[in-house]
């Protein structure tokens, strides 16, 4: 019941010059690592059922084990990417836990199992990678709270479900992967459950990302009933051959899936749940952030990234302007937001927007690449902000000011960070931002490029804001902060290391040698891609998106970074109409709960309430009443003055009857044996006569 | 075991609970230790002998009736004791016997009031035997004898053991408790669809003999053979024998709109008594669709389907809205139940091969999620002594291993991959897709849609329940109460669920393995190729 | 063998009984009667059978009959004809009217 696909014969990746296949490489099975990706996949999950076991007895309450699973990822995973530079690796490995029937000839069936290609490496790596330091890093941060095992085991099942996903060979185990990772983020946004505004929160989160599942499982539905198969590779090999049946409704579909990944990579306008789910412990924001939650959707595109690319390019022309309007929008809702973590959380949601924009536009290396530095320079931003947090114990950077003088490791590496996101050269931020724009302009979105350019000054701006509100200035808050403890600044010098060179593994037109380059790292796949990569830096881009940054951050420190006065006011500065629409977050949520949510809990659901209790109800208690009614007329019309009449005559007639007879009784004995006698005699002499 | 095979194996399977019953009203009263014993060691080895059966059942041949037999029992009108196993009917059995089994043992030391175990278990015991008996008839009025046991059982159950609060009757303007007006309404509600569908029955019985079969007869093989030639047309005749079982059945799933009796009942009933109504009563209605209504009228099920299919998702969605009306818990699951069996129903409008085995899996999945939830509720209104959700809160904090549990379930009951309840729902959208050949494509387009929204209010009220009832802090009014978390009689009941929903989510074919074979020669059958 | 002799016999057995039936008035006198009708069948059934020779022996087997039942009835009559007497110091037949009208 195994399905392997061991491909150590020559199959197509690509090195490619303005789309086209120019090389064909090699790749190979893997070997032990790639072949048994499995039980590092399972790791996070015994990690979890443990936890939960036997986490409460442990010196560090499981936390122990969820560090050392992910460690063991890190290890394996790191093996997997180094034998994937070296040599391309595909192997894909299914196991059939459900035959459901005959479908176009063959049976269909549902798989478990992983694949291990550069797609899916690079992202165990991330993974790995972003979750030990997050899991070291909670260790401290999470000292004393709530439920620590429990945390440390959703945790587990956070990152092991996200594993699932990636390592995903098909739709269905995608799915379940998607949605473990939605039940996680659950779990995790609403750890602190006892206020109501986190379980609200995380409910948001999981009900927004289901409305997305419906893009996505419709989506997977329309084609594995197409295909009578849900594995990429098959929907792969089909995008490619311009499968007619497929392409029947490859736009359709790919408009859902893409619904689907709006969803869990909070695109305008299913954004909302991202901000709300700040309501978890930073860590937990960190992860999601960085590598276990919102990468999902991005991830989802890149797999099926032939299937937009060779068939549904006509639903680019939704993807864009969305994937557009994400990353420009969201950005400026960034600028107004007290709560630092919220401002990163828009930040997310922005980048995001470049990703999908990237991807949409047809830029597959482009925008996993955004997304590979983005994990690092997010995870190291988020743990920069929880350790402010757990210095100040607040959220709202108004509480905050001066804190590079009491936090200089946090401050410095806060800083790397920022400048990343902001796109400076040459670190790695800029290299993954410059790459977008270059395939932006490349495959013709020129307007939406420039608005890409516009997003990266607004980047620029409100993380030049952020810092110098919460680093800069004068402390506002109560208290004396104070450094954090070395088990939650390691992690943060360990990220602030990625997040300044990832950027040089994707050099355009550089190839590190035999290890070659991320491009070809990630373009190990069975299919070519055919997505651009660029030959060379185009500078003028380069300039232009430096240009605006750099514009950004002075802008931002000359509006916030001189002093406390104009921090405050600066702060509060009111543009008459823009800023209520972005201090009510473009009134999306308002909508929502107002047009959406509290109808349907409400009128509707009481409506329909209503209809169950009086309308059908009623006709089942009307239809009742009826008969009741009915029975009485039959009752007292028919059955007592008609049948029973007759009855009650009959009785009536017995009884005067035996009153007249009753005087015979004598209750005397001899009387009756005299009778008796007699009738003896009567009968005796009568059979005399007769015969 | 030649005597296990032949017959003998299956009907004790059917009537050692039935024997127990009588065998515990020879047990004196005060002897409560005894009467539990009894009913746990008749409804155990007839658990044991379904597992035996499921173990050396033969899968190569699903399709095929196993350790049947056929005894001649009212020849006067051709009507058999015929029972028998195939792929379809084995996984609803094993559920109904475990399920049995766990219900006694959740009640070892629950009783409600007016206590008397006595009673409540040779209840449970006749129960036992018309829910297996159902799913091993092979003969229509062997079918119908096992279909009508469970009523009077359920019936005693609701109106003895049954929810003691009052209401008002709305039209009557009577006051009544709730117990009464529920389980009189249950029992003439379903009693109302069986006259229908033996109605039905009827009519296949009189028609058969014109049709092909040698004589007249109820025996459910050879009228699937009749079917399978289409014998019985699709003139006006079948149309209303269709219709007249479909009403029969569609009452039992219960499907919009004949479902206003299953939340009465299920609010009323005693734990047990829902979670058994709830697990396998509600299957016997969706498994005579499949064992009856189809393969021996396909083409009547085809021009119904879509019919099937717009109720299903009605159900679903209106299933749904209901339950965020709800302030009652056990109410809110019993309209859950609504929209999961619309589901289970959808699988089947499809007619193809894997909407019925979304059908099947789906039925199983709900048994044990549903079940368990039922279980849970009762547990909790048995320590909270209510089962208002608004005075409810913060029970993950009073019983953190009980609040563990019901988010588990919870969790399962909303269609979570990986877990066993996302195979039906899943697959019953799949297979709406492209339903059977000649059934309207974008009706049933539609109403995979629908049911894939429904799958987002099914999670909308099953996460505010949750944050309703466990999260938060505790009310005042529990303040200096003590809880006791779940006990072992409880984890003995919930365990064997939980790990069945984790083990069918990570592994359907547990029952697929069983199912596939029988439901591709089923619809092979009755709609060729 | 001349069977007219032994109905004779048998005939004023009988009616000795019937007439001790209706004509006496205590209880043990009346119950006594009815046992010389009881006689008077019997010698009735046993001559028949000596002259048809029944190969089943019926009426053999129903004189047996009529003795067990006429000892269960005369052991019956009699406790009920002790109780009243207990009860009402008479044994006379004409003051027990209980069950009249």
């Amino acid at each position: 019941m195994v399905n392997t696909i061991a491909l150590a014969q020559t199959v197509l990746a690509v090195v490619e010059e303005d789309g086209a296949v120019v090389e064909a490489v090699e790749l190979a099975s893997g070997g032990f690592f790639a072949q048994w990706a499995g039980i590092m996949l399972l790791s996070p999950f015994v990690a979890f059922i443990a936890i939960i076991l036997v986490g409460k007895r442990m010196k560090y309450n499981g936390a122990e084990l969820a560090v050392g699973a992910m460690a063991l990822n890190l290890v394996w995973s790191s093996v997997l990417f180094v034998s994937n530079m070296i040599d391309g690796i595909f192997y894909e490995v299914g196991f059939v836990v459900a035959d459901v029937g005959q479908f176009m000839g063959r049976p269909l069936v549902f798989e478990l199992g992983f694949v291990v290609d550069g797609l899916s490496i690079m992202m165990y790596w991330v993974v790995a990678f972003v979750s030990t330091m997050v899991f070291i890093y909670a260790v401290s941060y999470m000292q004393g709270d709530v439920r620590v095992p429990w945390f440390f085991a959703s945790l587990s099942l956070f990152a092991g479900a996200m594993l699932v996903l990636v390592g995903a060979p098909n739709l269905i185990q995608l799915i379940i992967g998607w949605e473990g990772v939605g039940l996680a983020s659950y779990l995790l946004i609403g750890h602190y459950w006892e206020q109501k505004e986190n379980s609200s929160a995380a409910i948001k989160a999981f009900l927004v990302n289901k409305v997305a599942d419906v893009g996505l499982i419709i989506g997977a539905i329309m084609i594995g009933r197409t295909l009578g198969d849900f594995r990429f590779s098959s929907i792969a090999k089909a995008a490619i051959a311009q499968d007619e049946a497929l392409a029947g409704i490859a736009v359709a579909a790919g408009l859902l899936l893409f619904f689907g990944a709006m969803g869990k990579s909070a695109q305008f306008p299913l954004h909302v749940w991202l901000p709300d789910a700040m309501a978890g412990p930073t860590p937990v924001s960190a992860l999601m952030h960085a590598a276990t939650m919102v990468t999902a959707g991005i991830y989802l595109m890149g797999r099926l990234f032939p299937l937009y690319q060779n068939l549904a390019q006509d639903a680019r022309e939704w993807m864009v302007p969305i994937a557009a309007i994400t990353l420009f929008a969201m950005g400026l809702l960034a600028l107004v937001t007290d709560d630092i973590k919220k401002v990163l959380a828009y930040s997310t949601v922005s980048q995001l927007g470049y990703m999908m924009v990237a991807i949409a536009v047809g830029g597959y290396t482009a925008a996993l690449f955004h997304l590979f530095t983005h994990a690092f320079f997010k995870a190291l931003l988020f743990l920069g902000a929880g350790s402010v947090i757990h210095s100040v114990h607040s959220n709202n950077m108004s509480d905050m000011g001066g804190l590079r003088k009491y936090m200089p490791t946090t401050y410095r590496t806060f800083v790397i960070g920022a400048l990343s996101l902001a796109g400076i050269i040459p670190l790695a931020g800029f290299w993954s931002k410059d790459e977008i724009l270059g395939v932006m302009g490349v495959e013709g979105y020129t307007s939406f490029m420039w608005l890409a350019i516009a997003g990266a000054f607004i980047t620029a701006l409100y993380m030049t804001r952020t810092v110098a509100l919460t680093f800069h200035g004068t402390y506002k808050g109560e208290g004396v902060p104070h450094e954090s403890p070395r088990l939650m600044t390691i992690p943060l010098v360990v990220l602030a290391v990625p997040a300044t060179i990832a950027g040089l593994f994707n050099i355009p037109g550089v190839s590190w040698g035999s290890i070659g380059n991320f491009t070809s790292w990630i373009g190990a796949r069975i299919v070519p891609m055919g997505d651009y990569h660029p030959s060379s830096i185009n500078w003028g881009l380069a300039t232009a998106g430096v240009a605006a940054a750099a514009l950004g951050i002075a802008l931002g420190w000359s509006l916030f970074g001189r002093d406390a006065r104009t921090q405050q006011l600066r702060d509060t500065f009111e543009i008459p109409f823009l800023y209520p629409l972005l201090r009510n977050k473009y009134y999306i949520d308002d909508l929502y709960m107002r047009g959406l949510v509290n109808p349907i809990k409400g009128t509707v659901a009481k409506g329909i309430d209503f209809v169950n209790g009086s309308v059908i109800d009623g006709i089942v208690n009307g239809a009742a009443f009826l008969m009741g009614a009915f029975g009485r007329f039959v009752y007292q019309g028919f059955d007592q003055r008609g049948i029973d009449l007759a009855i009650n005559a009959t009785a009536g007639g017995t009884s005067r009857l035996g009153g007249a007879l009753r005087f015979l009784q004598t209750g005397k004995v001899q009387h009756y044996a005299g009778a008796f006698v007699v009738g003896a005699v009567v009968l005796v002499v009568g059979f005399v006569i007769f015969t | 075991m030649s005597w296990f095979d032949n017959g003998w194996g299956l009907s004790l399977v059917v009537f050692l609970p039935a024997l127990g019953a009588m065998v515990l009203l020879g047990i004196p009263k005060a002897q409560e230790t005894a009467q539990k014993w009894t009913a746990m060691l008749f409804t155990g080895v007839a658990m044991v002998m379904s597992i035996i059966i499921a173990a050396t059942f033969e899968y190569g041949s699903a399709e095929q009736f196993q350790f049947g037999t056929k005894l001649s029992w009212i020849p006067a009108i051709g009507s058999n004791y015929n029972v028998g196993v195939d792929g379809i009917s084995l996984p609803l059995l094993v559920l109904s016997t475990v399920i049995t089994v766990l219900a006694i043992i959740y009640s070892w030391n629950n009783w409600e009031e007016p206590h008397n175990p006595k009673a409540f278990l040779a209840l449970m015991l006749i129960l036992a035997t018309g829910m297996n008996g159902t799913f091993v008839a092979l003969d229509l009025v062997l079918f119908f004898i096992f279909f009508e046991l469970v009523l009077l059982p359920m019936y005693f159950m609701i109106g003895i053991w049954g929810d003691k609060s009052e209401r008002t009757l709305p039209v009557f303007n009577k006051v009544v408790e709730n117990r009464l007006y529920a389980s009189l309404k249950f029992f003439l509600f379903t009693l109302f669809g069986s006259a229908f569908m033996l109605l039905g029955f009827l009519g296949l019985y009189f028609r058969s003999g014109e049709v092909g079969a040698p004589s007249n007869t109820f025996d459910i093989p050879t009228l699937i053979a009749l079917g399978s030639e289409n014998a019985f047309g699709s003139g006006t005749f079948a149309f209303l024998v269709f219709g007249a079982m479909f009403l029969g059945f569609a009452v039992k799933v219960p499907m919009w709109p004949f479902h206003t009796w299953l939340p009465d009942a299920h609010t009323a009933a005693p734990t047990v008594g829902s979670v058994l109504l709830a697990a396998i009563m509600l299957k016997l209605g969706s498994y005579a669709f499949i064992r009856i209504s189809i393969p021996i009228l396909p083409d009547m099920a085809k021009q119904w389907a879509p019919a099937i299919g717009i109720l299903a998702v009605i159900g679903i969605i209106y299933g749904s809205l209901a339950c965020l009306a709800q302030t009652d818990i056990k109410r809110l699951i019993a309209f859950s139940s609504v929209g999961h069996m619309g589901f289970v129903m959808l699988g089947i409008a499809t007619m193809t091969d894997i909407g019925i085995n979304a059908a099947i899996i789906g039925m199983v999945a709900h048994g044990i999620i549903t079940g368990l939830l039922f279980f849970l509720a009762g547990s909790m209104s048995h320590r909270y002594h209510t089962r208002e959700i608004a005075r409810l809160g913060g029970n993950q904090k009073l019983m953190p291993w009980l609040g563990g549990v019901l988010a588990f379930t919870a969790m399962a009951s909303l269609g979570l991959p990986g877990l066993a309840g996302f195979w039906g729902e899943f697959m019953a959208l799949l297979a709406s897709f492209s339903p059977l050949d000649g059934l309207d494509l974008t009706l049933f387009r539609t109403l995979m849609v629908l049911g894939a929204i429904g799958t987002v209010l099914t999670a909308g009220y099953m996460l505010w329940l949750l944050q309703r009832v466990n999260l938060g802090e505790p009310k005042p009014e529990w303040d200096g109460r003590e809880f006791h978390d779940i006990d072992m009689f409880e984890w003995m009941a919930w365990a064997p669920l939980i790990i069945a929903t984790v083990a069918i989510g990570v592994f359907p074919n547990i029952v697929f393995g069983a199912t596939r074979d029988a439901v591709v020669n089923l619809v092979q059958n009755a709609f060729g190729g | 063998m001349i069977v007219s002799q032994f109905l004779v016999l048998a005939s004023l057995l009988f009616s000795l009984g019937v007439y001790g039936l209706l004509v006496r008035r205590n209880a043990v006198t009346v119950l006594l009667a009815v046992e010389l009708m009881l006689a008077g069948v019997n010698l009735n059934f046993i001559a028949f059978e000596s002259v048809i020779r029944d190969s089943l022996a019926s009426g053999q087997v129903f004189t047996i009959f009529v003795l067990t039942i006429a000892a269960a009835e005369v052991g019956i009559g009699l406790g009920i004809v002790l109780l009243i007497f207990r009860n009402r110091a008479t044994g006379n037949v004409d003051e027990l009217d209980l069950m009249k009208w």
